[in-house]
């Protein structure tokens, strides 16, 4: 379904940053492993908004996708600020954009301008959201700004506090 | 003379209740709370409580009939519920979602209620408007009629938001919505437009209340009036579902002359209309 890599790292590795390709982006997130009784790999979805608060783009939408009975677009709108902004107007599974659900650890994804789910973007602030939301657990969106296109390799970083851990944007000309 | 007058004051009281429909004499909230008013999915099913109640949304007073529920899918046609049962306190019915949009789910009632003399004896008459000519008796002495209009009803989406069930049908008194009633958030305002048969209701009085009420000391009641247009703002701060509720009354002409004959059959009966709905505001 997934287009774009997404590739686990290694804890040990992380912070050594994969290498980033000309024009392109690359998005790092963390899920953070929770000791509660009950867990759920969360939901997740990468998104970017453009400065009038209007998505352009989808990049990844993580959920139930091997659910036995339920369709797990049923849960959909846990991530209710992508949900209102973007995912109740998308179709999922989204071909290139929507994959599983994956469990804590740290995930790197590369994209590349101009080839799905990247689109080509006119110059301009942005912002990239990450939002995560857990069954039976709670909801969390981090938000990172970027001008677009940079002219020198940039990086952004933030951080949840709950259910994501450091979100790391890093952009190239 | 105080006093006469006092009991003069109270017995037109009673005589003009006696003549509204029983929405009047009653306070209590009539409401309809979906299971979730954002859904997802190809298909998927929402159920719903009926109930009138005092506290908000607690079913504790007597359950709503379920005779006239309509309930409109996003391309406007009719959508089948199935009906759960009425307990005491509450009604429960299930809506199936299979297209994608938005539900508009109502109790919408409409008609005439009366009384009128015959020989001597008073009588009490309900029906539809069509049916009164034949429903008052030939010889019928002072007659009273007024008219009722109710709505009661809440909104559901099933994927993307779209306004086709929206649409107003200019009977009685209902909420347009301007924001759309399944993208409501807290810290922005909502615009609603209400139409009295279809046109802008100027000046109409609004009661807007978050649920909860059993827990807070503050029965939270916000008075609220639309303007020349029929627009009303509504903004919370705090999540959650929310009641609103509006109701007006007209005096009309008289109905009949002292014959009892329908002798102004081209003026307006008396018209009371109601309109509640249940909104969710989401967080931000």
């Amino acid at each position: 379904m997934r287009k774009h890599l997404l590739m686990a790292v290694p804890a040990a590795a992380a912070s050594a940053a994969t290498p980033v390709y000309a024009g392109d982006m690359q998005v790092q997130l963390e899920i953070p492993r929770l000791r509660v009784a009950e867990y759920h790999k969360p939901y997740v979805a990468v998104w970017i908004e453009n400065e009038a608060g209007k998505t352009v783009a989808t990049l990844d939408a993580w959920y139930q996708t091997d659910a036995k009975g339920e369709d797990g677009r049923k849960w959909l709108p846990d991530l209710r600020t992508w949900w209102r902004r973007a995912g109740r107007a998308a179709s999922m599974p989204a071909n290139g954009i929507s994959g599983p659900t994956q469990a804590p650890g740290r995930y790197s994804m590369q994209f590349k301008e101009g080839t799905r789910p990247l689109p080509n973007l006119t110059a301009g602030a942005y912002t990239l959201r990450v939002e995560a939301a857990r069954e039976v657990g709670g909801r969390e969106m981090v938000s990172i700004p970027f001008q677009w296109p940079p002219r020198k390799a940039m990086s952004g970083s933030a951080a949840g506090t709950k259910e994501l851990g450091a979100v790391r944007l890093t952009i190239k000309p | 003379m105080f006093a006469k007058s006092s009991l003069l004051a109270a017995g037109l009281a009673i005589g003009l209740s006696a003549l509204m429909p029983s929405t009047a004499a009653e306070a209590h909230r009539r409401w309809l709370l979906p299971s979730s008013t954002v859904l997802a999915g190809e298909a998927e099913i929402v159920s719903v409580d009926a109930a009138a109640s005092n506290a908000l949304f607690v079913f504790e007073h007597r359950a709503m009939g379920l005779d006239d529920l309509t309930v409109t899918g996003p391309d406007g046609q009719a959508v089948t519920p199935d009906i759960i049962g009425s307990g005491a306190y509450r009604s429960v019915f299930d809506v199936p979602l299979k297209k994608q949009g938005t539900y508009r789910i109502a109790l919408v009632n409409s008609g005439m209620m009366g009384s009128y003399e015959l020989n001597g004896e008073r009588h009490r008459w309900r029906g539809k408007r069509a049916d009164l000519e034949s429903g008052i008796p030939a010889g019928a002495t002072n007659v009273r009629v007024s008219e009722m209009a109710g709505r009661t009803e809440t909104f559901v989406t099933l994927g993307a938001p779209n306004d086709t069930a929206l649409a107003a049908t200019g009977q009685g008194l209902e909420m347009i919505p301007v924001t759309h009633p399944n993208d409501l958030v807290t810290g922005e305002a909502a615009r609603m437009q209400f139409l009295a048969d279809g046109a802008p209701a100027a000046g109409l009085e609004l009661e807007f209340v978050a649920g909860g009420t059993r827990y807070r000391d503050d029965p939270g009641i916000r008075k609220l009036t639309t303007d020349a247009e029929g627009m009303v703002s509504l903004q919370v701060d705090e999540p959650g579902m929310y009641y609103l509720e509006a109701s007006t009354s007209s005096d009309g002409g008289p109905a009949a002359d002292e014959d009892g004959g329908m002798a102004n059959e081209g003026a307006a009966p008396a018209k009371r209309m109601s309109y509640t709905a249940v909104l969710e505001f989401m967080p931000l």
